[in-house]
């Protein structure tokens, strides 16, 4: 698929939506012509220094997290509070090849720094089925530069959900690998419930086996910078991801996720939808949906969707979905993305009732945000998340002004 | 005994092509108790009087008056004229994803009422009125009008009718595209609310199939955006026989 281009590095050749093969400058310039041919590495030597002009980060506040780009980072073990169920175990264990590697290989200079640094890493293993969720609590990193890595791993045949629970400060570069084991159905929730300093830097790399499925959740509230990358490789016939986020960005936050899906094999299926709302000046999120459709995935069922709210003037969101399909024969594929304002009906109607101007926008918002969170199948969180929504709508006064 | 007024209103909307003058001075007193049928050939600006009374933004009073009781209804926002009493049954009541029926039904009786209804007598209140409405239990854990059809999107008007308790009652075009069954149940539902709270009714339609079921004490024929003739049931069973076309030609010929 890929093309030689002209090799003068003044007129450098954009490839298909601006990509590019390794961007960062190194000498060949090939464009990229299909997601999954993008440079890899899990070494931070690898990547050239960050000019924010590269595809992955051209639309990151790269300025804001120079630290977490660079060759060193202390990766060593930090707190974390578990919770777990029955037959999911969580440790902390020792980097070995067998473990590392399995679900896929940074694509960019932050995550590769992450994997360079990391000497222990999280290991949570889901084995048996449980109605029990395992909640990982991971606070406490404090306000140096750190680097983590997190392997996910579900047995064959497992079924369990596992949920990454953020808070407090952080400076974190960060690798969290997802191994779905054949016949496995596993949930995967990332909460990322910040302080406002915060800087989070996340690649998931999921890889989902044979007639396995994995439902994978991002929810970002809280943080100066989230940056939350999930890949989900359908490796194996019969796979299955519903990849689903759900975000809010006030004054002064980015909350940014780049999903990527990969269809590898046949009778594979994808959905992806991500929802966000963006209030107060300087509000930004940014969304971008790659699904790529390989020659083996036939009979592949896929759609991706992003939906933003914009609730105030002086916001920007950025949604770029991107399809490729590589095979004629498939069983769907589709993407749709909308930003838009405040819908005024669905206003005037509460309103009719009688509802306030200022409980009626409410109502609205939550209920659009509340949609992907009434998908993550957790009671418990799914009221702790509805009411972190409802503040962070009480917080925004410029939101419920008359 | 309440009262809405209507007095010489002029409405008009922004176009494309510019502002365009719907309504040219509609007089129109209606009381409590009352069924007032407001009829119309389509684009005689049956729909704009009913949501000009609710108060959508869309459209501009130019001049006249609208009072409840003494009362400027043009001074007050939509949420208020609701908790004054009014209500707009909606020709095509918007979905409202993420919000549950129950949660919006408590949401609007508790805004009306200035108080939380009791749980357990409110929750008897919907489930009659849902029963009596053919209305499934499912219902009520749905979202707002998201996947009703027709039929169901005009039940949950009434149903919110029935348990808002409004003075006065606009219906606007509330038996398009009902099937009979569907509009007899609507009806009754319509009756109920007249009969247990003294309702007075704007009923907004294009036919006259539904005053079959919802008995007018007034009719009014509106064309080119004033009422062009007023009279008794009679007028309805009239309209039924000769159309509209009587009006047309006369609105033509000026």
């Amino acid at each position: 698929m890929s093309t030689q281009a002209p090799e003068s590095p003044t007129a450098l050749p954009e490839g298909q939506h601006g990509l590019r093969r390794h961007s960062d400058g190194a000498g060949a310039f090939v464009p990229v012509q299909t997601r999954s041919e993008r440079f890899r590495s899990t070494s931070v030597g690898d990547f050239d220094e960050v000019t924010g002009r590269e595809a992955v980060w051209k639309l990151s506040p790269v300025d804001r997290f120079r630290d977490l780009l660079a060759e060193t980072l202390d990766g060593g073990p930090t707190p974390i509070d578990v919770v777990s169920a029955p037959g999911t175990t969580v440790a902390w264990v020792d980097r070995t090849e067998a473990r590392t590697g399995r679900a896929g290989t940074p694509e960019d200079r932050a995550a590769a720094a992450a994997w360079t640094n990391t000497e222990q890493v999280l290991a949570i293993t889901v084995d048996g089925e449980s109605d029990e969720n395992t909640t990982v609590r991971r606070h406490g990193f404090g306000s140096a530069p750190r680097a983590a890595h997190v392997v996910v791993e579900a047995l064959p045949h497992s079924r369990g959900t596992v949920i990454l629970d953020h808070s407090g400060t952080a400076r974190l570069t960060e690798n969290v690998e997802v191994v779905v084991g054949e016949g496995a159905h596993v949930t995967v929730v990332t909460v990322q419930d910040w302080d406002d300093d915060a800087v989070h830097l996340s690649s998931h790399f999921a890889r989902v086996g044979r007639d396995a499925t994995l439902k994978h959740v991002v929810v970002s509230l809280g943080g100066g910078v989230v940056r939350v990358n999930p890949s989900t490789h359908l490796a194996e016939q019969g796979s299955g991801v519903d990849a689903l986020g759900v975000y809010f960005a006030d004054a002064g936050q980015h909350l940014e996720q780049q999903v990527y899906v990969h269809h590898d094999a046949p009778n594979s299926r994808s959905r992806v939808s991500y929802k966000g709302a963006l209030q107060g000046t300087g509000a930004r999120t940014v969304w971008i949906g790659d699904v790529l459709i390989g020659r083996d995935a036939t009979a592949t069922d896929s759609y991706e969707q992003n939906r933003n709210l914009v609730l105030t003037d002086g916001t920007r969101a950025d949604s770029i979905p991107n399809l490729e399909i590589e095979t004629g024969d498939i069983a769907g594929a589709g993407h749709a993305s909308a930003t838009g304002r405040f819908d005024d009906e669905q206003l005037f109607y509460l309103q009719a009732r009688g509802i306030p101007e200022d409980q009626a926008r409410r109502l609205v918002v939550l209920g659009f945000l509340i949609e992907i969170v009434q998908q993550i199948g957790d009671s418990a969180l799914e009221a702790r998340l509805e009411e972190a929504i409802e503040a962070e709508l009480r917080g925004g006064s410029a939101a419920t002004a008359p | 005994m309440s009262v809405l007024e209507i007095r010489d209103l002029h409405v008009s909307i922004d176009t494309d092509q510019g502002t365009k003058e719907i309504l040219r001075g509609v007089d129109l007193t209606i009381r409590s108790g009352e069924t007032h049928a407001i009829m119309g050939p389509n684009g005689s600006g049956k729909s704009t009087l009913a949501y000009t009374i609710a108060g959508h933004p869309r459209y501009t009073v130019d001049s006249g008056s609208i009072t409840l009781d003494g009362e400027d209804v043009l001074e007050m926002s939509v949420d208020e004229r609701a908790r004054a009493g009014l209500f707009l049954a909606m020709q095509y009541p918007v979905e409202i994803p993420g919000v549950t029926v129950t949660n919006f039904l408590r949401t609007a009786k508790t805004a009306v009422d200035g108080e939380a209804p009791a749980i357990r007598s409110w929750i008897k209140d919907v489930n009659a009125s849902m029963a009596k409405l053919r209305m499934d239990k499912s219902f009520a854990e749905r979202n707002v009008n998201e996947g009703f059809s027709g039929g169901e999107k005009k039940r949950h008007e009434i149903l919110q009718l029935e348990l808002l308790k409004p003075h006065f009652a606009v219906l606007d075009e509330t038996d398009s595209g009902l099937d009979v069954d569907a509009l007899k149940i609507v009806s009754e539902g319509v009756n109920r609310a007249k009969e247990n709270t003294d309702l007075g009714v704007l009923l907004i339609t294009h036919y006259t199939r539904i005053l079959r079921y919802i008995k007018p004490d007034h009719v009014h024929v509106f064309v080119a955006g004033k009422v062009a003739e007023e009279g008794g049931p009679e007028l309805a069973d009239r309209l039924e026989d000769e159309g509209y076309d009587r009006y047309l030609s006369a609105a033509t010929d000026a």
